[in-house]
Order: C-alpha cells, then sequence, then structure tokens
C-alpha cells in the first residue's frame, strides 16, 4: 500500500518536473487522442449519410386498377412474414389519387386531364423496404414465385418497380460496402500511426532517464518501484490529453455543427454532446491504455539491461 | 566476508582479471589500486554482479554471488552501498528525494525516512542542501551525497570506485574521511583508486593490481 502510494506519488512529481518533455508528450498524446475522437465522429457522418441513401431505396408493387383489397391485404401480409421486409406500407387507390393530385396542385393541364377521365386511373400500390440493400433482390423473387400473385385468373400485379431499379441498387449496394471497408481500413492506419507516435514520442522520454533507471535498480529497488513512476506519468498524459481534447472538440463540433449539418446529414454537435459520456469513456481508456502500455514497454528496456 | 577464488574475466581484448584469488574479512578497510584498466573496476563489478566472471567463483559470505536470481540479487545489493567516481545520483530528485529513494527501495516507512535523512545528511554535512537538486551541487557535495544514499541502509560493507577522482584535493580529502569514519563505525570498505596519495593518507591494507594480476596484497605502512 506504502509502494502504491509513493509510486503514484513519484509519478506526478516526474510529471511536474518534466518541464517541456512532459509537454510535449502531452501534446502528442492529445493530437493521437483528437485524431482518434475525430474518426469516431467521422464514423458516424459515414454511418449516418449511408442510412440515408438506404432508407431512400425501395422497392414498389403497383397493383392494377381495380385489383381486390383483400387480395392486396393477403400479399402484404405473407410479405411482412418475410424476415428481410422492415416495413411496408399500403396506398389505396384514392389514396394515391389524392397524393398525385396533391403533387400536381400547380399543374393545371394534367389536373384537367384527370377530370376529363372522370373515373380514378390510379391502381393501389405497396410500399416495401428491406432492412439490407442486398435483401431486395430475394424479396423480389418471393414476389415472383409466391402465389399471391397468380391469384384468381387475372393478375392483380401491375408491375413492380425492383427491376428497373435493380443497377442503381446493386451499384448503391456495392459502393455503400466499400465506402464501409474503406473507412474501417483507414481508420484502422490513422489509429495506428498515432499510436506508433505516442509510443515513440514516450520511449525518448523514458530515453532520457535510461541513466536514472538504471541507478535505481543499483540503490536496490524493485523492477515495479522503477517501472511504477513511469507508467503513472504516461497515465497522467492519458488523462490530461483525454480532458484537453474533449475541450477541443466542443468548439469544433458546435462550428460544425451550425455550419455542416446540411452538408454532412446530420448535427454533430448534438451528436457529441448526447453521446458525451460515451466518447469520453473511449477516449480516456485509450489515452491512458497508450500512456501506461507505451511506459511499461519502453521502461523495460531499459530493466533488463 | 568476501571471497574471489581463481577469478578470471576475459574480454574480447584481454584479460581485465586473471586468476585473482584474495580475501576480506568483516570490518576490514581495504584499498584496490592500480593504474586505470589495471581490472579496479571489474573487480568491483564481480562483487556487484554487475559481470559475471569467465572463470572462478565469488562469495558473499556463503552466498555464491554469480548464482543467485534477479529477486536475490536485488537483495544482496541491498546489503551493499556503493559510491561511483560519476556520482549515479538520480538528476531530477532532491538531496533529501536521492536517499528517501533508496530508503523506499529496501521498504522504509515514511517514519524511518522522516527521520533518518536529515540526520544522514547532517552527518555529510549537506543538512543545509536538502531541497537541491545534483545539478545545483558541487563535484564534492554530490559525492557526499552519494555515500550518505551508499550508507543510509547500513550495508554491510560500501564499494567505493574511484570517487575521488571527479575532486580536487580539499573535497578529496573530506571523502577519504568520512570513508574512514563509516568504517571505523564497523561497516567494512573497499576504495578502488589510482591515486597512491590516498592510500598513503588511509594507512589500512592494499592490494596492488597490474594487467589483471595482485602483485601486491599488504597492509599498509608510511
Amino acid at each position: 500500500m506504502t509502494e502504491l502510494k509513493r509510486i503514484i506519488k513519484a509519478g506526478f512529481i516526474n510529471f511536474s518536473r518534466g518541464g517541456l518533455v512532459s509537454f510535449a508528450a502531452l501534446l502528442v498524446v492529445t493530437i493521437t487522442l483528437s485524431v482518434i475522437t475525430a474518426i469516431i465522429l467521422l464514423q458516424v457522418v459515414l454511418y449516418s449519410s449511408l442510412n440515408i441513401i438506404k432508407d431512400k431505396v425501395d422497392v414498389t408493387i403497383y397493383f392494377t386498377v381495380g385489383a381486390p383489397e383483400d387480395k392486396i391485404m393477403a400479399l402484404k401480409e405473407s410479405l411482412e412474414k418475410l424476415p428481410e421486409v422492415a416495413n411496408i406500407s399500403y396506398t389505396s387507390s384514392e389514396q394515391a389519387l389524392k397524393l398525385f393530385r396533391d403533387r400536381h396542385e400547380n399543374d393545371y393541364s394534367t389536373i384537367a386531364a384527370l377530370d376529363e377521365i372522370g373515373v380514378n386511373p390510379l391502381g393501389a400500390y405497396l410500399n416495401v423496404k428491406a432492412r439490407e440493400i442486398s435483401q431486395y433482390e430475394s424479396i423480389a423473387n418471393f414476389m415472383k414465385g409466391d402465389n399471391a400473385l397468380v391469384l384468381g385468373a387475372v393478375p392483380i400485379i401491375d408491375k413492380v418497380n425492383y427491376h428497373q431499379n435493380k443497377l442503381v441498387i446493386d451499384r448503391l449496394n456495392s459502393i455503400i460496402s466499400g465506402a464501409q471497408k474503406l473507412g474501417f481500413i483507414v481508420t484502422l492506419i490513422l489509429v495506428i500511426i498515432s499510436i506508433i507516435i505516442t509510443f515513440n514520442t514516450i520511449r525518448l522520454t523514458i530515453f532520457i532517464s535510461k541513466e536514472e533507471i538504471g541507478v535505481m535498480r543499483l540503490v536496490g529497488a524493485s523492477k515495479m518501484r522503477v517501472r511504477g513512476p513511469f507508467m503513472i506519468e504516461g497515465a497522467i498524459y492519458g488523462i490530461i490529453a483525454t480532458f484537453a481534447t474533449l475541450i477541443l472538440f466542443y468548439p469544433a463540433t458546435a462550428w460544425l455543427g451550425r455550419n455542416m449539418t446540411g452538408f454532412l446529414g446530420l448535427n454533430i454537435y448534438d451528436y457529441y454532446l448526447e453521446n458525451f459520456f460515451q466518447i469520453f469513456a473511449i477516449i480516456l481508456l485509450s489515452g491512458i491504455l497508450l500512456g501506461v502500455i507505451s511506459s511499461f514497454l519502453a521502461v523495460r528496456k531499459y530493466l533488463n539491461k | 566476508m568476501i571471497y574471489f577464488n581463481n577469478v578470471t574475466k576475459a574480454y574480447k581484448d584481454g584479460l581485465a582479471l586473471d586468476d585473482v584469488t584474495f580475501t576480506i574479512a568483516t570490518g576490514e578497510f581495504v584499498s584496490i589500486v592500480g593504474h586505470s584498466g589495471a581490472g579496479k573496476t571489474t573487480l568491483t563489478k564481480m562483487i556487484l554482479a554487475d559481470d559475471i566472471p569467465t572463470d572462478g567463483t565469488v562469495f558473499f559470505e556463503s552466498i555464491d554471488i554469480h548464482k543467485l536470481k534477479n529477486k536475490d540479487l536485488t537483495k544482496l545489493r541491498r546489503r551493499i552501498g556503493v559510491v561511483f567516481q560519476d556520482f549515479k545520483l538520480l538528476p531530477n530528485k532532491t538531496a533529501y528525494e536521492n536517499i528517501a529513494f533508496a530508503m523506499e527501495a529496501v521498504g522504509k516507512t515514511d517514519e524511518e525516512i522522516a527521520s533518518d535523512v536529515p540526520h544522514v545528511l547532517e552527518l555529510v554535512d549537506l543538512g543545509n542542501r536538502t531541497r537541491h537538486f545534483p545539478n545545483q551541487m558541487s563535484g564534492g557535495e554530490q559525492q557526499r551525497l552519494a555515500i550518505a544514499r551508499a550508507i543510509i541502509n547500513q550495508p554491510e560493507l560500501i564499494i567505493a570506485d574511484e570517487p575521488t577522482g571527479n575532486l580536487d584535493g580539499v573535497n578529496t580529502h573530506e571523502i577519504v574521511q568520512i570513508l574512514k569514519k563509516i568504517n571505523d563505525l564497523g561497516t567494512t570498505v573497499i576504495l578502488a583508486t589510482h591515486n597512491r596519495g590516498i592510500i598513503d593518507s588511509v594507512d589500512k591494507r592494499v592490494i596492488t593490481m597490474e594487467n589483471g594480476k595482485i602483485i601486491r596484497d599488504t597492509k599498509h605502512h608510511k
């Protein structure tokens, strides 16, 4: 217990006496943690834009005019049983007509033509959303093979727009999965580079103390007694850098939230505040681990001499 | 207390120790003299297990030093106080903290540290330098601090390797007097030096080395 207390105290004293070297190490750890925070926010932006795009993809099943509603409902029910289907919305032919009129309310000639016909020329339709973009194919296949399509002698389905949209959907699907993979690889590389830079900086700060480590051992200090204060110092770097990083990101995300929300598709500032404690925990943990492990490894080199 | 049995140490460029055999009894003050490269430092390193012999054995009482495991070696080193030519103080610690660290290393309590450190600093005449860092002290002061650190845990043996090599005449004399005083209090002292003048002022047993061999082992007479 006394040992632990002394180690912690020595760590704080080393840090405060480190001067410029401590400051430089602190700066590097702060930069690393900023990179990690920026990557977290970037991933959020990437995923939210991908989700917005994904959300715009759907398949619509258009029914023939006058198709009986109970048959449409039967199809809807059997589609809802598919695990791939996220949700289905039904639009009756009356609603379709109303939506059409609303959409064209300023288009006089179209409305006039519609009034001229007298009857509702629009059929009902089902709007199907899948959980994943890649699942539209199997939903479309289901409809091809399902009995619902051939109920009665007269087919009730006019057309399914999946096949028109197939090319776009497929391309979008590959872009999205590519973007996710690329995002992951870039993240990994950036994080690894930051960690290496931090590790080397901390190693340099300990290199300065390498004679000291030898002397401590000669005086009879245990390995832990020599190593401990350096690890505490590393943890202190991590903790202070965490606060510095989170404080830096406050005005940065506020600016992004105010000026870039439209472009990014979500308000980064809101996200930052809503998930503040989660981000705080991730950054703090990364910072402390980075500092402690780097110090541990760096001291080991001189301890075993 | 210390037994060297036919110890040989070969480096790439020749023999640093060549079949060295001698014994040091508890309470002795032994000076080891010789030119640079005669093997004095290698000899002291053997006792600290800072280096291993090519051949032969070194015993500290009944312990074969070079068969010790890392943990036991730490324990052995705590029984030996060492003073170096280049002081080897902890540069980021004050005089007080340098001594306190050596006490912490062997597990002394805070109370013991608080009572012993000022006392030993007073003993080497550094009572007014407790809050100074080594680089704020003169060479003589640094060496006295190093001696204070070496004796703080009441070691059974003090090894001083060229302790006066970086010091002027007045400081040299002071250091030697301190070492003699420590010896008078019962601690065995091994003093390695190339300075004949020091040995004359000590007037104790002298082991003279040349090219890794002991060429003379005498009780010194003026």
